[in-house]
């Protein structure tokens, strides 16, 4: 490999992420006004504590970046400050549509909860100086995953329409699995980037494709009896299809072996194949799937017919922010937010929101792509396509492409975990972005791979 | 590791490109299949949202909508209930539009009909909060009172058309109903209405003038049958039949009476005009036999049997069984064995005989009118067949005079005016009273309407019941307020 050597400080960004979070903002604002004008017919007297707030919260964000990550990349705090707003409109709006006003309401609550994600985000960026200094955490991390995903069976646990997936402290509920998904994904780097030469070159051929050894298929075998053991003990389909998802990725991208995702599939439908025949609840959300507006179907399956014929109202420009009907649907402001939107923004804003989060996951994906150790690499492909997997099972379910299951929009839907969890998340990727786009110091050790060290004599 | 990454890269893209498109399916390709799917309730909060346009007769609501404070922001009203249920029929939140035109012209009360596009368009540029289409109809409010007070508590219907144009006059059926009850914004009214409604004895919610296909037609069959052996050429209406008090039929050991099981006259022979006058079973019978069933099925069907028409409700086609025995044919062709008539199609028989043989398509939407209350569409009338040559009907129509004036459809007459018609007294069960019908014209020599009444099992009158007695008064009642 070899590198340029240039005297031009490469562009870090830091103005442009200023610029498009004000336009981020600005839009947010506008959504804002543009709803309060549809319920009330006038422009809200406290627009401008609201707008404060949220300009103070992107603005230390961006502060932070400029001291401790100025060459992060410029596009993800503007695209998650977008998502995050939009997400706190609309909530502000079914408040609205519930006759409660905004500090009685659940909008509220989300901004509290957006304050503390953006406070732990900082502290992440400020105490994590390099992302490598997680792949230490590596076991550590996945004994507290473990934990964290069995913490609903202890009496902690709290079981809401049907999932027990919650843990409840005194007022506060919290779904540890939403923690899980970021320790298992640096668990999943640090172990596979140590053993993937071995899991990536010992097999046998089979049919033109080199399978692995039984003895490396271990690791894989236990990440499919975690996903099974959550699904059938906690009834939490949507976790399982992305920890399961999350492992197979990262053990194909640390291996660069097709044989990898062919087991994994397999495995995942033999899953299939046996929840379906032993879960009812299973069956009644493939009968959703492929039969949402049958007789059968109507009774069990009345909240996605209802999200869906409110997309379908909403048509290719919306209703207009304010002007729809979104709280027919039943949980209008979480697991369905994405058809409130739809309903209200039309095709157009389904359309942006989507390729809000494609942005997103491009630049992490990007920031993979650039690093040079195995370790980050690993770990910004394994949090980015988290995060594909869940816009993509949320979306998909709502929208009929894949079954219905109970995970939250990243930033956007209610809930606290969700919002804190994936804070946390985006504050790594913008550490490991910054990593990734800093020119490399011509003549410093420090920035060589941790192997590399092991040679050194002095 | 940046290959693999980048294949997955690709696979997001899939992810992504899959969840658009669904959510392009959704809004776009399939919305209006999704809009309009049952118990969709943003569309129908949509459509009771806008103002929907009134029922008019003469510029005056029988049905319209009022601004109310709750969510559907619209309160429909009927101003006079009862005597327009099945011409409203209602507008219910919870089991929908329909009993009458409010469920038949829904698109245009709501303003989606293709019709209104224009007037959509214009609106919108004009700056008028969008409205659906009023519709005025062809009932006369004097007709439709009428009818409705001659036919009081007793379970039947009333229709009456103009017979120059099919325009249907009024339109009455009983049991009726409220429906206000049914267009409540308080559900549980509204429920506690439809439950009463549907399991009501006599159904008041059909609308005994279209549908349900209920009725045997009796001895107003005989004008068909009459119009049959006319147009045959054999016959004319001073033609000698027999008679006889009992008809033998062959292939049974049982005949076909006379009521009263008197001969029709003397030498067990009667004239055709005689026959029809004093509704003689026997000499019908035997023409039914002569003609066979295939021309008085023919016959029928010239008159409108067996067709799908829209007033614009949905009317149950009359029919005639197929394949008959001679003895089946004799019992046609006196409106017996399994002819099933709606008193519109008996109307239509009339209006048909009135008007030169020719049968126009019943209506009762004479126009719509735009949401600024111009004119955006109007129906014309228009031929649905020829029954009859114009000397046939002449022939007919003098027959069905003798009725009026001297035979068994005295009590129909109108003072000062003449009066064609035909009585009929359907058997229907075997331990029941008869139906008692009447079906006719007037003024004969310029018609200008036609009647069909029916009094389920006699009415009031019970088993003494004959359709003269009980049909034909409100049939006179019901002309005399049309042509005062």
């Amino acid at each position: 490999m070899s590198r340029a050597i240039t005297t031009i400080t490469p562009a870090r960004g830091r103005n442009i992420e200023l610029l498009l979070t004000a336009l981020a903002l600005g839009v947010v604002v506008l959504a804002y006004v543009n709803v309060t004008v549809a319920q009330d017919g006038e422009i809200p007297p406290d627009l401008l504590g609201h707008a404060g707030v949220l300009g103070l919260i992107a603005l230390g964000v961006h502060l932070v970046l400029r001291w401790r990550a100025s060459f992060a990349d410029p596009i993800i705090l503007p695209v998650v400050t977008l998502l995050n707003g939009i997400g706190l409109v609309m909530i502000h709006r079914l408040d609205l549509a519930a006759g409660k006003d905004f500090t009685s309401g659940l909008a509220s609550r989300q901004v509290l909860w957006t304050g503390l994600g953006v406070a732990i985000a900082l502290i992440v960026l400020v105490t994590l100086r390099d992302h490598r200094t997680l792949r230490g955490l590596t076991y550590t991390s996945g004994l507290l995953a473990l934990i964290f995903i069995a913490m609903p069976l202890t009496p902690l646990g709290h079981t809401v329409y049907g999932a027990r997936i919650w843990i409840k402290l005194g007022l506060f509920t919290f779904q540890p699995a939403e923690v899980a998904k970021i320790l298992l994904a640096i668990f999943f780097a640090g172990y596979l980037v140590q053993t993937r030469d071995m899991l990536a070159l010992a097999g046998r051929k089979f049919m033109g494709i080199s399978f692995p050894r039984a003895r490396d298929l271990g690791p894989l075998l236990i990440a499919c009896v975690v996903a099974a053991l959550v699904l059938v003990l906690e009834n939490d389909f949507g976790t399982t299809l992305l920890l399961f998802g999350l492992f197979v990725a990262m053990l194909y991208v640390a291996t660069e072996r097709i044989s990898w995702i062919v087991l994994g599939l397999g495995f995942a439908a033999i899953g299939a194949f046996i929840a379906y025949q032993f879960a009812s609840h299973i069956r009644t959300r493939i009968l959703c799937w492929t039969d949402t507006f049958s007789q059968e179907g109507a009774e069990q399956c009345g909240q996605l017919a209802t999200g869906i014929m409110g997309m379908a109202a909403g048509g290719i420009s919306g209703t207009g922010l304010g002007r729809g009907r979104p709280w027919l649907t039943p949980l209008p402001e979480s697991d369905f937010i994405f058809t409130s939107l739809a309903e209200e923004l039309g095709l157009i804003g389904v359309f942006a929101i989507i390729l809000l989060y494609a942005l997103l996951i491009e630049r992490g994906l990007r920031s993979a792509i650039g690093l040079r150790d195995g370790f980050g690499k690993l770990l910004a492909t394994g949090l980015t396509f988290v995060l594909a997997i869940q816009v993509f099972v949320v979306i998909g379910g709502v929208t009929r492409v894949i079954p219905l299951t109970g995970l939250t929009l990243p930033f956007v839907a209610y809930g606290g975990s969700s919002l804190l969890t994936n804070w946390t998340l985006v504050a790594i990727l913008l550490r490991i972005s910054d990593h990734a786009r800093r020119p490399e110091p011509e003549f410093d050790p420090a920035s060589m791979d941790a192997p590399t060290q092991v040679v050194k004599t002095r | 590791m940046n290959q693999p990454i980048r294949r997955l890269s690709m696979l997001v893209a899939a992810m992504f490109v899959a969840i658009l498109a669904s959510s392009t399916w959704i809004q776009v390709l399939g919305a209006q299949e999704i809009n309009n799917a049952d118990g969709n309730r943003r569309t129908q909060l949509e459509n009771y949202a806008r103002e929907r346009g009134e029922i008019l007769l003469g510029g005056q609501p029988i049905a319209t909508s009022e601004p109310s404070q709750d969510d559907l922001q619209w309160q429909r009203v009927y101003p006079h209930p009862e005597t327009y249920s099945h011409v409203t029929g209602y507008y219910s939140f919870t089991y929908g539009p329909g009993g009458g035109v409010e469920g038949a012209a829904d698109g245009l009360l709501s303003g989606r009909d293709d019709k209104l596009f224009y007037d959509r368009i214009t609106g919108t540029i004009a700056g008028r909060t969008p409205k659906g289409a009023s519709l005025e109809l062809t009932i006369r409010p004097e007709v439709q009172r009428a009818a409705k007070e001659a036919l009081g508590d007793q379970r039947g219907a009333v229709v009456a058309l103009d017979p120059r144009t099919g325009a249907i006059l009024a339109m009455v059926s009983h049991p009726d109903y409220d429906p206000n009850g049914l267009v409540s914004h308080d559900a549980e009214v509204e429920k506690e209405t439809w439950e009463r409604l549907t399991s009501a004895p006599g159904n008041p919610l059909v609308n005994r003038t279209i549908e349900g296909n209920l009725y045997p037609p009796g001895s107003v069959f005989k004008i068909i049958t009459a119009a049959a052996a006319l147009e045959d050429g054999e016959w004319d209406a001073d033609s000698t039949l027999p008679g006889p008090a009992n008809l033998d039929l062959p292939q049974t050991e049982v005949g076909l009476p006379n009521h009263g099981g008197l001969a029709c006259g003397p030498g067990d022979e009667v004239a055709f005009d005689i026959a029809m006058q004093d509704s003689c079973n026997t000499a019908f019978g035997w023409l039914g036999m002569e003609l066979g069933g295939e021309k008085i099925r023919e016959q029928a069907s010239q008159f409108g049997f067996g067709d799908d028409l829209e007033v614009p409700m949905e009317v149950a086609p009359s029919t005639i069984p197929k394949d008959l025995s001679p003895p089946q044919e004799a019992q046609v062709a006196i409106g017996q064995y399994e002819v099933r008539v709606t008193p519109l199609q008996v109307a239509m028989v009339s209006a048909a005989v009135a008007n030169d043989g020719d049968v126009m398509r019943p209506y009762m939407i004479q126009s719509v009118l735009g949401s600024d209350l111009s004119t955006i569409d109007e129906t014309n009338p228009e031929q649905l067949s020829e029954a009859m040559d114009s000397s046939t009907s002449d022939e007919l129509t003098e027959m069905m005079e003798l009725v009026v004036s001297n035979g068994t459809g005295t009590q129909a007459a109108v003072p000062g005016v003449s009066v064609a018609g035909k009585t009929g007294t359907a058997e229907h069960a075997p331990d029941a009273s008869p139906h008692a019908w009447f079906t006719g014209f007037a003024p004969s020599d310029n018609p200008e309407i036609a009647v069909a009444v029916v009094v389920e099992e006699g009415g009031r009158a019970g088993s003494e019941a004959y359709g003269g007695a009980v049909a034909g008064p409100i049939s006179s009642a019901v002309m005399k307020a049309a042509l005062e």
